[in-house]
C-alpha cells in the first residue's frame, strides 16, 4: 500500500513576493520539517506573516516555489493557520467547529461529537453553545486553533497568537500550543516575544526585510547568534 | 363602501372592502418580495465574491437600477403581457400575477444592490477563514448568505417599502380593477382622485401603518437574531 501523501518537509525555493513593487518577501529558502515548533522572530513588517501566508499556500509567490513533501500546487487541505486576529464565523463556537469540520470533510454525524472533542481539546468545553464573537480575545483565540486543528493539520502556522492576550491567557494557550506540538504537529509561529519564543521554540527564525537572516536551534539562537542582526536583536536592540 | 364614512370609521369597524385591498397589497408586495430575493440575493452575492472585466459596469447598472421609474417598469411589464406582447400567451395581464412580476422587477435591483454590498463587505472580512479553510466557491456563498442574514433583513426591508408604496407599475399592469387587482396605493390615488378623501386617508394610515410594523418585526429578528448570534 502506498504511504498517504505528505505535506513536510515543506520547503521554499528563492521565494520572493512583491506587492506594488515593494518587497515583501526576498529569496526566502527555508525549510519546515517534522519536529519542534519553528519560530519567525523579527521586526513589524519584516515579513512574518507574508512568509505563512505564502507557505500555507494563501498567497503564491512572485517568484521561487514552494513544495510540499516534494509536490507543488498542494491544496492546503493538511495545513491550517490561525490569524493574529481570527475572525470567528457569526454562530456559536461548536457552530464554528462544525462548518470546519464539514469544510474538512469529517461525515455528518461525527460532527458534533468532534466540535466537543475539540472543545475539550482547547479548554472551551463549558461554552459550546456561546455566540463565538462574543468571547473574550483568549477564548476566540484558543477556539481558532480548536478550528484550526479540526482539519487534523501536520502543519500549523500561528500569527501571533498570543499578541493582545493578558498572562493567563498567554499561558493558556501556550500550553494548547505545547501539548498540540507534543501530538506531533508541525508549529510555525510568528511572535514579537523572545520569551515566549524560547519557551516555546525548538528553532528560531530571525526575519529582517522579507529575508531570513539566521535560522538556529533556541539554545544557539539565544547563546551564540551567528549574525550582528541575531544579536542586535536578542540585545533588545531595534533591527531598523 | 360608503362614502361618507370617516377614515377611523372604516378601520375600527374593519370594513370588508378595505381589508380586501389591505390583504391584496401585502400578498403583492410580499410576493414580489420573496421572489425578488430568491434571484437577487444570490446574484448580489455572486457579484460581490467574483472579479471579472466590467464588474465595476455591473455594480454602477445595478445601483443605478434602484432608481427604476415604476411607470417605465409599469410598461414594459405591459407590452411583454399584452396579448400581442412575447408572453401575451401567459394570459395574466391585469392580474395579481402581473403585478407580482411588475414588483419584482421593480425590487430585485434593490435588494441585489443591498446585498452585493454587505456580503461584499463580509466577504472582506470572511475571506482569509475561508480560504484557509479551503471552503469551494458554492459553500462561500452560502455561508456568506447565512451570516449576513440579520443585515440582510435591511435590504428586503427597503424592497418591501419600494413595493408597498409603488403605484405607478401595478396600475398599468393591474389595472386596478374593483374587487380584483385594486391595491393600497392604486386605491388612494383612484379615491383621492374621486374625492373620497376619507376612504384614501384610512387606506394611507393603514399603509403606513403596515409598513412600520412589518419594519418593527424585521428590526426585533434582526435584533434577536445578532444576540443569538454574535
Amino acid at each position: 500500500m502506498r504511504a498517504p501523501a505528505t505535506d513536510l518537509p515543506l520547503m521554499l525555493e528563492d521565494v520572493s513576493l512583491l506587492a506594488r513593487a515593494v518587497t515583501i518577501l526576498d529569496r526566502v529558502r527555508l525549510t519546515f520539517s517534522a519536529g519542534a515548533p519553528t519560530m519567525l522572530v523579527g521586526p513589524n513588517g519584516s515579513g512574518k506573516s507574508s512568509l505563512m501566508r505564502v507557505a500555507m499556500g494563501l498567497v503564491p509567490p512572485t517568484s521561487g516555489r514552494v513544495t510540499y513533501g516534494g509536490r507543488t500546487g498542494v491544496p492546503p487541505t493538511r495545513r491550517a493557520i490561525v490569524f493574529q486576529r481570527p475572525v470567528m464565523l457569526r454562530r456559536s463556537a461548536s457552530a464554528n467547529l462544525i462548518y470546519a469540520l464539514a469544510a474538512a470533510g469529517v461525515p455528518r454525524s461525527e460532527r458534533s461529537a468532534a466540535a466537543q472533542e475539540l472543545l475539550d481539546r482547547v479548554g472551551l468545553g463549558g461554552l459550546s453553545e456561546r455566540p463565538a464573537r462574543r468571547m473574550s480575545g483568549g477564548e476566540q483565540q484558543r477556539l481558532a486553533i480548536a478550528r484550526a486543528l479540526a482539519k487534523q493539520p501536520e502543519i500549523l502556522f500561528l500569527d501571533e497568537p498570543t499578541a493582545s492576550l493578558d498572562p493567563a491567557a498567554t499561558k493558556a494557550t501556550e500550553d494548547i500550543i505545547r501539548t498540540i506540538a507534543g501530538q506531533g504537529i508541525k508549529i510555525v509561529m510568528a511572535t514579537h516575544d523572545l520569551g515566549e519564543a524560547r519557551r516555546l521554540g525548538g528553532e528560531i527564525v530571525l526575519m529582517n526585510k522579507g529575508r531570513v537572516v539566521e535560522v538556529a536551534d533556541t539554545q544557539t539562537f539565544f547563546t551564540t547568534p551567528a549574525t550582528d542582526a541575531a544579536r542586535r536583536f536578542v540585545a533588545g536592540e531595534l533591527l531598523v | 363602501m360608503p362614502t361618507d364614512a370617516s377614515a377611523l370609521d372604516l378601520i375600527l369597524r374593519a370594513d370588508p372592502v378595505l381589508l380586501a385591498i389591505v390583504r391584496l397589497s401585502l400578498i403583492v408586495s410580499l410576493s414580489a418580495v420573496l421572489c425578488a430575493a430568491l434571484i437577487a440575493i444570490p446574484f448580489g452575492a455572486l457579484i460581490a465574491l467574483t472579479r471579472f472585466p466590467g464588474r465595476n459596469a455591473v455594480i454602477v447598472v445595478l445601483n443605478a437600477l434602484m432608481g427604476l421609474p415604476p411607470v417605465v417598469v409599469g410598461l414594459v411589464v405591459y407590452l411583454l403581457l399584452s396579448r400581442s406582447g412575447p408572453l401575451g400567451s401567459l394570459g395574466i395581464l391585469f392580474t395579481p400575477a402581473a403585478m407580482i412580476v411588475a414588483q419584482t422587477i421593480l425590487v430585485a435591483p434593490i435588494i441585489a444592490a443591498l446585498s452585493r454590498q454587505t456580503i461584499e463587505d463580509l466577504w472582506t472580512e470572511y475571506r482569509d477563514e475561508l480560504d484557509a479553510m479551503n471552503v469551494g466557491p458554492l459553500q462561500r456563498i452560502v455561508t456568506l448568505i447565512a451570516d449576513a442574514r440579520f443585515s440582510l433583513v435591511t435590504a428586503l426591508l427597503a424592497g418591501f417599502g419600494r413595493a408597498a408604496a409603488e403605484v405607478g407599475a401595478v396600475i398599468i399592469v393591474g389595472g386596478n380593477i374593483d374587487g380584483f387587482t385594486r391595491v393600497m396605493t392604486t386605491a388612494i390615488a383612484l379615491e383621492t382622485s374621486k374625492g373620497n378623501l376619507p376612504l384614501a386617508i384610512g387606506l394611507g394610515v393603514i399603509l403606513l401603518v403596515l409598513v412600520l410594523v412589518v419594519n418593527a418585526l424585521a428590526w426585533g429578528v434582526r435584533r434577536a437574531g445578532e444576540r443569538y448570534a454574535g
